[in-house]
């Protein structure tokens, strides 16, 4: 009675020393450093790099505390914060613009604990400090963009076949192409079917018996379209997001339009806000250069089919609305000046596309303008409207006319990191500033210890040998919930930590309901032996049951949470497990242990056992 | 030590009615006060920016609001956030402006006006997203309600899980009374910590379940009266201590935890208070007037683990 079997007792030191093992890792300090990683597939990170970076940290004579390579890239230990970001400086001057220099934070436990993959908590942003952006994309644009392409491609198709129409518009997410003879209008049906069989065609009469043929996607294709717009903004944002130089940033979908990005340790939120909120793309278009039209414009009467903008510099300019080349076909854009006036300019690198599309438009259009636009959140700026003076071929466009530097840089960074395929909003963002983060950290770390510390007291002074025993088996509740945190690398929140507070002064209740049948079971004459085991074997239903419904409420807090709630969430199902194994499991493998090898056992100490004169012993 | 020696059961029963008036005439003002304040919706469910700033020196709010005003912001607020230092400012939505903008200008315009000003915290939530953490938090508490009901209608009697769930439901009605009595804010934590408080009660409502099943089964001569009065009695200790543990964690995570925990501690603290008190006086009486019945629980032997029957040597 009262024995456990070897292999329970292996069980549970195995446990325990997993436990410790990985709990480990969160008591070293975290150590500033720097990140070396590639901003372009096909550049390489290996030991010559690693040999590039120390030559280039010794010359700046930066002492450093070891080095490493690992498939993220190339990290580097530094002594304090200030030498790190003077490190960084140093690197990103030297290695250019095909790598990312970012300033990270490692854990300085030792080696063989982080080849056993071992580590840290990941602490969510709450602790670390960083921004957590929502952004939605706007699928309605998505598809204006795509309806807009379409509408190009029926004109020039109609033009090429030698179809009589009227004339072909965009009617918000439809294209609608005008008629005089129904004979054309099949004509024209029939090829558009051939030529784009994600277009639903429909033959209708508009007002005063006008012929149309009206094209909308297909389902499917608007789903393809929304899909691929999300894939090429979270791209973009990728490409935006290493401009920034960040360690481990975080880009998903969520959901049908949504991305979340979330720039752990960005300390210059500002900035970061900046970049990412800039939802610019660039289309270039012709300016309409018609006598009279930018007066009548001006005048109120824009003329069909050209857009009135404002150009740097505050001229009105008069754009035709069909959209050239856009922004998608920019390889790389660097700033520079421009060779005759030494102005601030962007040097463009079209891609072969582009470069043939653009070769095409200036052959045609020697002698007029052009307009490169700028459009963010749906208001459209031309940047410089500049007039094609010979055929540009090879794909290298210089973009110049009153920018200043800084303006040139930015405008080179918004092309080079490309053009969105639909615009994104932010509908949530979460910012905290790195001193914020570690304030939360000590912050919950008190409220755990000054906590537990108490708990322990109470329960070794109320309940003597057995309270020891109980906040034991506490102890190694919250070893083995850190070390399973750490394991999963869950993120871990402010509200996270709470949880583990909340969990430990939850999982005492088990032990508690087990010492007080123990109690009970004394009270009645059971002999200490009886008793234990009657204790341990009866409260175990309940204590199943209370987890049970404490265990609901966490999975629906799961499913249903979001961000810091989520954290909150996973620490307390977790916990439910690891308290349910600990108070029952590990402490009566302790009281076993302890009593379970005496033969004659007099009487246990689980703190005074009042027997009341007239006994409640239940009629049995 | 042991604080509590009871010698008799404790007649709870015979009060149950005075219980139950009390406990009608909270849920009632809990009810009157959420239908006439409605709750202070934070920036999670509401939509809205919260700028948190901290400045070198005490904040001077006059001159905050001074600098704030000219910004054209709509209805905003300005308060101190745990240190005289630190200043909290909430924005309404405001049609057309970003998050990333707003915030900008207003931090711009802040340090304009005292340069030591510095940004802690931005949390901005739109109004789309607001409605579905609202829509989806409802759902979690529909979800957790429905769950518990389940597994205790399974486990042990419909009698026990409806009077449970109409315990610990009284409890959540109560907290929510209770922020919008004082219009604490009302934020995402906080409903995290309303369900804690629902799975966690349920606790409670099991253990006396427990009691009554098994006192059912030995106690064949008792009165159902008697049965439950001594399963509450028998497991008063332990009630008092597991929640007195529990609140002993939540009231260092409200001292120590900062000011972000603190609501979501106080709806714990709340919550844990109400617990025992509804668990055992209003759960319990609940299942008497519901007529619950050895019968109902005394089934043909279905065999359950950690009965005793047959593990006692």
């Amino acid at each position: 009675m009262n024995r456990y079997p070897l292999w329970k007792y292996v069980v549970i030191a195995v446990a325990l020393l997993v436990g410790l093992i990985y709990t480990l890792p969160n008591l070293f300090p975290e150590a500033p450093a720097v990140q070396v990683s590639s901003s372009k597939p096909g550049v390489r990170i290996d030991s010559a790099l690693m040999q590039q970076v120390e030559a280039a940290l010794k010359e700046a004579g930066i002492a450093y505390r070891g080095d490493a390579l690992d498939p993220t890239g190339i990290k580097v230990r530094l002594a304090d914060p200030d030498t790190q970001i003077k490190a960084k400086d140093v690197l990103q001057a030297k290695l250019g613009e095909n790598y990312i220099v970012a300033l990270n934070l490692l854990s300085s436990s030792p080696p063989w604990l982080t080849a056993i993959g071992a580590l840290p908590m990941y602490l969510g942003l709450d602790l670390r400090g960083g921004v957590h952006f929502l952004l939605q994309v706007d699928m309605k644009a998505a598809l204006d963009k795509a309806a807009d392409r379409y509408t190009t491609d029926i004109r020039s198709l109609l033009r090429e076949k030698k179809v009589q129409y009227a004339g072909a518009v965009r009617e918000g997410p439809n294209v609608v192409a005008r008629f005089r003879d129904a004979a054309e209008r099949t004509r024209a049906r029939n090829e558009i079917g051939i030529a784009f069989t994600d277009l639903a065609l429909r033959e209708y009469e508009g007002p005063g018996g006008e012929l149309r043929l009206g094209a909308t996607l297909k389902p499917e294709a608007q789903k393809k379209i929304q899909d691929g717009a999300v894939m090429q903004n979270i791209q973009i944002l990728r490409n935006r997001v290493n401009e920034l130089g960040v360690a481990e940033p975080i880009i998903q979908q969520q959901g049908a339009d949504r991305v979340v990005v979330q720039l752990p340790g960005v300390q210059d939120t500002a900035r970061a806000k900046d970049i990412l909120g800039r939802t610019a793309s660039l289309e270039i278009r012709m300016v309409n250069e018609e006598p009279g039209a930018t007066e009548a414009a001006l005048a109120g009467q824009v003329p069909f089919g050209s857009d009135l903008f404002t150009e740097r510099g505050g001229q009105p300019v008069l754009v035709k609305r069909q959209v050239v080349l856009t922004g998608d076909r920019i390889n790389d854009a660097q700033p520079g000046f421009d060779q005759r006036n030494n102005e601030p300019a962007v040097h463009v690198n079209l891609d072969g596309t582009g470069a043939r599309l653009f070769k095409e438009i200036t052959r045609e259009n020697v002698g007029k303008r052009m307009a490169i636009v700028l459009v963010e959140k749906g208001k459209a700026e031309v940047v410089t409207a500049p007039v094609i003076r010979e055929e540009i071929g090879g794909g290298r466009v210089q973009i110049s006319g009153r920018m200043t530097t800084r303006e040139a840089n930015d405008v080179a960074l918004l092309m080079r990191a490309g053009a969105l395929a639909a615009p994104m909003e932010i509908v949530e963002e979460r910012t905290v500033g790195p001193s914020l983060g570690k304030e939360n950290i000590d912050k919950g770390f008190n409220s755990v210890a000054y906590g537990f510390v108490v708990l322990a007291i109470f329960m070794c002074a109320y309940y003597l040998l057995m309270g020891v025993i109980s906040t034991i088996a506490l102890t190694a509740n919250l070893l083995m919930l850190v070390a399973l945190l750490s394991m999963l690398q869950a993120t871990l929140t402010l509200p996270g930590i709470a949880a583990i507070a909340l969990t430990l002064g939850m999982a005492i209740d088990a032990n508690v309901l087990i010492n007080e049948r123990i109690r009970e079971e004394l009270r009645w004459g059971a002999t200490p032996h009886a008793a234990l085991q009657a204790g341990y074997d009866r409260a175990w239903g309940t204590i199943l049951d209370s987890n049970v419904t404490t265990l609901i409420a966490g999975i629906a807090l799961l499913i249903f949470g979001s961000g810091p709630v989520r954290g909150f969430a996973v620490v307390h199902c977790l916990g439910i497990m690891t308290s349910m194994f600990s108070a029952v499991v590990v402490s009566r493998g302790i009281v076993n242990l302890v009593y379970g090898s005496r033969k004659k056992l007099d009487a246990i100490s689980v703190g005074q056992v009042w027997k009341p004169a007239v006994a409640a012993v239940p009629t049995k | 030590m042991e604080f509590f020696r009871i010698s008799r059961d404790i007649p709870f029963m015979r009060y149950a009615l005075t219980f139950n008036v009390i406990s009608a005439v909270t849920f009632v003002l809990a009810v009157a006060f959420l239908a006439l304040r409605g709750l202070n919706l934070g920036v999670d469910f509401r939509g809205g920016t919260v700028i948190e700033v901290t400045y070198a020196q005490a904040v001077d709010f006059n001159r905050l609001r001074g600098a704030l005003d000219k910004l054209d912001l709509g209805e905003y607020s300005a308060q101190s956030f745990g240190t005289s230092n630190t200043a909290l400012i909430r924005l309404p939505l405001k049609e057309g402006v970003s998050s990333a903008q707003l915030s900008e200008r207003v931090l711009t315009a802040l340090k304009a006006d005292d340069a030591s000003a510095r940004q802690q915290r931005v949390e901005f939530v739109g109004p789309q997203v607001g409605r579905e953490l609202f829509e989806n938090g409802a759902l979690a508490l529909l979800l957790v309600a429905l769950g518990i009901v389940g597994y205790l209608a399974m486990r042990f009697e419909w009698r026990f899980a409806v009077s449970a769930i109409i315990a610990n439901l009284h409890d959540v009605i109560i907290i929510l009374g209770f922020f919008a009595l004082f219009q604490w804010e009302f934020s995402l934590p906080v409903l995290a910590a309303v369900l804690a408080v629902l799975g966690y009660s349920v606790n409670e409502s099991v253990v006396i379940a427990d009691r009554i099943r098994e006192n059912f089964r030995k106690m064949r001569k008792a009165s159902v009266t008697h049965v439950i009065d001594n399963a509450i009695t028998s497991t008063i200790s332990r009630t008092m201590i597991t929640h007195g543990s529990t609140l002993l964690m939540v009231l260092s995570i409200l001292f120590f935890g900062g000011e972000t925990l603190h609501y979501f501690a106080l709806a714990l603290t709340i919550g844990i208070c109400f617990g025992i008190y509804s668990s055992v006086l209003v759960m319990a009486p609940l299942v008497m007037w519901m007529g619950v019945s050895r019968e109902d629980l005394v089934k043909p032997e279905k065999k359950r683990e950690g009965d005793g029957e047959k593990v006692m040597p």
